[in-house]
């Protein structure tokens, strides 16, 4: 008989990953989480998900009649992000604005506002913003705070002119482009779901199945299940990984300043991590249905804490460290560098070790996993 | 149990009256049939049986009746309500119980009734006396307080069947009340299915065991959606009457003997039977060459009972031959040792509980040997240790000499695994199927080709090739399964509830490779709950509650349950009285 009870065997593994290629590219279910909406959802993410304010609107109650007041009031609706700017009456008819929701954020200006700026002691203006919207109201409390320095620093400028305003420039991305920001790190995102959810299917599916008995009866051993399971999601999550950021340089316009080949191969790691993280879901999940619940509730927080809308540096000690074991943490750090910082190699190892550590391990639970349920 | 103990059916509109009439009915899911032009009758008081193989249409009629689903052509109507124009009444008038019934797990008996008394509207307060009532009748009084997710499968059952009853039907429908229920159990629901009829109740009891049929008082024996017989099971079986035959005293000759009738042109049908085998003649043929053959043997031909199981394969043309091409192109097994698979002491235990309790056998070289028992008595878990799907707590296993634990890839090589259901690819064409097969067991090039050539060749799948395994008859779906575990030739084969749920011709024909891959020397380890099938094994080891409790050949376990009461008991007598010693022995 031709059989070799080595191991690894080519023919095993060969007649493995041939199988595991048709059944992912045929399983509607894979095909599904495959292709389309990663490129689809690269598109919507990139103009939804903005952290951008626009097309607010502000109320003002100016109890000042003096030259500042007007002129702030001049300078807000003038601005780029102020849809109208509701001038009111009373300081109730303010907050009733502010709790209907008609306005993000509410100014009262009192009355000694121009005559406190004049006299060079300074103006004061009290802002209410709305909490509920705690994001955009600190965007926008942040741009109010900068008009209103600029209508102070005027004012200081006439009273002692030799006072120089500062000069801000935004270094890698000139003008604040916010898409320059998110897309290179959506197509991680994008890129981590798709290895997750095909590998995390891919065991579970056999076992529904009963093939996957199948597979543990005949002479094929652990390593060679999870090799041959491994290559046909890596190959396809990271020719996904090329293509959205084929996209995101070529449709989106995005500066790829780094280097591509070490890009490549840091997506490559990555998505090698993210196959192990897969197969362990995989291996624990009874049903395809339960692969798909864990593959998310391994994957929302994995972004929410990777440091895509928030930095990693924020978060409390503890989680910083478990952030340190999210490939997409380190992948984000990369894709980012080089699309628009031309990260040195240097830097790029220096979070390229942790993707390979991650993935050694990954991948050896999922071994080990695969072989406890054996027990 | 007197008749007057089960509770009472609310009275028939008329005696003479049709509980359900089936008029033309048609049903087609895509392509397939599901039932094509269904005409019969079922009448009050009379127990019908609703009979046939997997596939055969038996639920989607079950859920027609019920007014689940409308059929494409024709009507229904049960006590005198059309299942479509009057759905509404179907539930008031009759009683479900699905395959699966709906038991809430996590509330106990009691709180179930409870609920399905409510949900019918009644109000559970006032209804003591039917909850009580129901729960003698059902012999579920002492387990009020336990949870139905606890119950064994027999219990819940017959928790399904008390809340079916509820509202006091005139037409109860059982959608295969028998799966997953020991034989202890069974005897108890057809006790108070009986006890019901003779109430005047019209029960309908729809099942895939053929054996099953002669309990009942009529039966619709359904074979690929069309009706293939209507009437009291006698008058099919009669029609055997003097074409029966056993031949009896064979021992170890039996399987060339079997193989040999079967190629005669006169025999329609045959199966093993303890040390002899049973054989059904055509209609019309000779019995002078099956006498010849029992004279030639040396062995007594005694004519014998007609079963139901041979009369659907009678009316359906006659089995398979009796030669394997398969076996006939294998060559004989060549082992260093007669023991082929062997266990010590085998326990595995999950937690607290333990589901296989030091279990221990020797299979020689070329034996067929059976694993039975009910659900949950270990017979799987034991199964799956011997073919290292399932490492055990204590003790071991030997395949081929080899041990599991530690050769696994060696051993692996070795055996070939056929589980219930075929678990192939649905993914892959048939082609792939095959491929996937001989390379996972490690062939390569030309002998991959040859081996896959070969197994296309013997099992006929040449015309399904590029299909997938899903859309092949059933039959042909078994044979790519065979060939898929058998392309590695082990001398070792597993078979996991092989033959469950497929229809009488296509077991047959499974049985004759068996038997042909068996007088080869490949040694058949076989699970299966079908009793009769227990018969085609050469010893057969009966597990019950994570123990072994018999091993020995079928006729010497048969013989131990003869009574004067029961001279010729079946398998599933001597089951019977096994388990019931076992458990007078417990308490």
């Amino acid at each position: 008989m031709a059989q070799r009870a080595g191991r690894l065997s080519f023919a095993r593994l060969r007649a493995q990953f041939t199988k595991e290629v048709l059944c992912t590219l045929r399983d509607p279910r894979s095909r599904m989480v495959v292709f389309m909406p990663p490129l689809l959802q690269l598109l919507v993410f990139a103009f939804a998900a903005t952290l951008e304010v626009r097309n607010v609107d502000v109320a003002v109650h100016n109890q000042d009649a003096g030259r500042w007041s007007h002129e702030l009031i001049r300078r807000l609706e003038g601005a780029g992000f102020i849809a109208q700017v509701r001038s009111v009456g009373s300081a109730g008819a303010l907050r009733d604005l502010l709790d209907r929701g008609k306005a993000i954020a509410a100014l009262e200006i009192p009355a000694d506002f121009s005559r406190g700026l004049a006299a060079g002691d300074g103006g004061r203006v009290l802002a209410l913003i709305d909490g509920r919207r705690s994001n955009s109201g600190q965007i926008v409390a942040g741009y109010l705070s900068a008009i209103a320095a600029e209508v102070g620093a005027e004012a200081g400028a006439e009273a002692a002119p030799e006072t120089a305003p500062a000069a801000v420039r935004h270094w890698f991305n000139p003008n604040l482009v916010y898409r320059w920001f998110t897309v290179p790190g959506l197509t991680g995102i994008l890129a981590l779901f798709s290895a997750l959810l095909i590998t995390a299917l891919s065991i579970a599916r056999e076992r529904e199945l009963g093939t996957f008995d199948q597979l543990l009866v005949s002479p094929t051993s652990t390593p060679e299940i999870i090799i041959s399971k491994s290559l046909p999601a890596l190959a396809i999550g990271s020719l996904l990984g090329l293509l959205m950021i084929a996209a995101a340089a070529g449709l989106f316009g995005i500066p790829l300043t780094g280097s591509f080949g070490l890009l490549a191969a840091s997506l490559v790691l990555f998505i090698l991590s993210v196959v192990g993280i897969g197969l362990m879901i995989s291996a624990v999940s009874a049903t395809q249905q339960q692969a798909i619940l864990g593959a998310f509730a391994v994957g929302v927080p994995s972004v929410l804490m990777s440091g895509f809308a928030t930095p990693v540096e924020n978060m409390p000690v503890l989680l910083q460290w478990l952030a340190q074991g999210i490939p997409l943490t380190h992948f984000l750090v990369i894709v980012e560098g080089s699309f628009l910082k031309a990260m040195p190699p240097g830097d790029i190892f220096m979070n390229l070790w942790p993707l390979a550590v991650i993935a050694a391990v990954t991948l050896t639970l999922a071994t080990m996993f695969v072989r406890g349920r054996l027990q | 149990m007197r008749p007057s103990d089960a509770p009472a059916a609310a009275a028939p509109r008329a005696g003479t009256e049709d509980a359900v009439v089936i008029d033309g009915v048609s049903k087609r899911f895509g392509a397939v049939w599901a039932l094509r032009d269904l005409r019969a009758r079922i009448r009050y008081g009379r127990l019908t049986g609703l009979v046939g193989p997997d596939g055969a249409g038996k639920t989607t009629l079950m859920r027609i009746l019920t007014g689940l689903l409308a059929p494409d052509a024709g009507r229904a109507a049960v006590a005198g309500f059309d299942t479509v124009a009057d759905k509404e009444a179907i539930p008031v008038a009759t009683g479900y119980m699905p395959q699966r019934f709906g038991l809430y797990e996590d509330l106990s008996v009691m709180e179930n009734l409870r609920l399905y008394a409510r949900l019918r509207g009644m109000d559970a307060e006032r209804n003591a006396d039917l909850f009580a009532e129901l729960l003698a009748f059902t012999r579920l009084a002492p387990f009020t307080q336990r949870l139905a997710g606890k119950l064994s499968g027999g219990m819940k059952q017959k928790l399904g069947l008390a809340c079916a009853l509820m509202a006091r039907p005139k037409v109860l429908l059982l959608d295969e009340p028998g799966v997953g229920v020991d034989p202890v159990s069974r005897q108890d629901l057809w006790r108070m299915v009986q006890a019901l009829t003779d109430d005047g109740m019209a029960v309908v009891w729809s099942t895939a065991y053929l054996d099953e049929a002669e309990r009942c008082g009529s039966v619709l024996l359904l074979n690929r959606g069309e009706l293939a017989f209507d009437g009291p099971p006698a008058d099919l079986t009669g029609r055997l009457r003097e074409r029966s035959f056993r031949l009896e005293g064979l021992g170890a000759r039996r399987r060339a003997v079997l193989a040999e009738a079967l190629d005669l042109a006169g025999v329609g049908d045959g199966v093993i039977q303890g040390a002899g085998v049973r054989v059904v003649l055509r209609a019309g043929a000779e019995a002078a060459p099956i006498r010849a053959l029992a004279a030639r043997e040396g062995a007594r031909l005694a004519p014998a009972p007609a079963r139901f199981e041979d009369a659907f394969i009678d009316l359906l043309g006659g089995g398979p031959g009796g030669t394997s091409a398969l076996a006939e192109g294998m060559p004989p097994v060549d082992l260093a040792s007669d023991v082929a698979v062997s266990c010590r002491n085998l326990t595995k235990r999950f937690g607290d509980f333990i589901a296989a309790d030091n279990v221990s056998f020797e299979v020689r070289k070329g034996e067929i040997f059976g694993l039975l028992g009910p659900n949950g008595a270990g017979k799987s878990t034991t199964f799956k240790m011997l073919c290292g799907l399932l490492k055990p707590t204590r003790g071991e296993a030997h395949v081929v000499g080899l041990d599991l634990r530690r050769a696994t890839g060696a051993a692996k090589s070795r055996l070939g695994y056929m589980a219930q259901k075929f678990s192939l690819y649905g993914l892959l064409s048939v082609r792939q199927n095959l491929e996937f097969a001989a390379g996972v067991y490690g062939l390569e090039g030309a002998a991959r080709r040859e081996r896959i050539g070969e197994m296309i060749a013997i099992f006929d799948l040449g015309a399904w090739l590029e299909a997938p395994p899903q859309t092949l008859p059933l039959g042909h779906k078994q044979r790519l399964a065979l060939a898929c575990a058998l392309m590695h030739r082990p001398p070792v084969l597993f078979l996991d509830e092989p033959t469950s749920g497929v229809d009488p011709i296509t077991r047959r024909e499974f049985w004759t490779h068996i038997n042909g891959l068996a007088r080869k020397g490949v040694t058949v380890m076989v699970t299966t709950h079908f009793m009769d099938e227990a018969e085609y094994c050469d010893r057969v080891a009966m597990l019950y509650r994570a123990r072994l409790i018999a091993l020995d050949t079928p006729d010497a376990l048969k013989r131990g349950a003869a009574s004067a009461a029961r001279p010729d008991p079946t398998m599933e007598d001597a089951f019977i009285r096994l388990v019931e010693a076992e458990d007078e022995a417990a308490a």
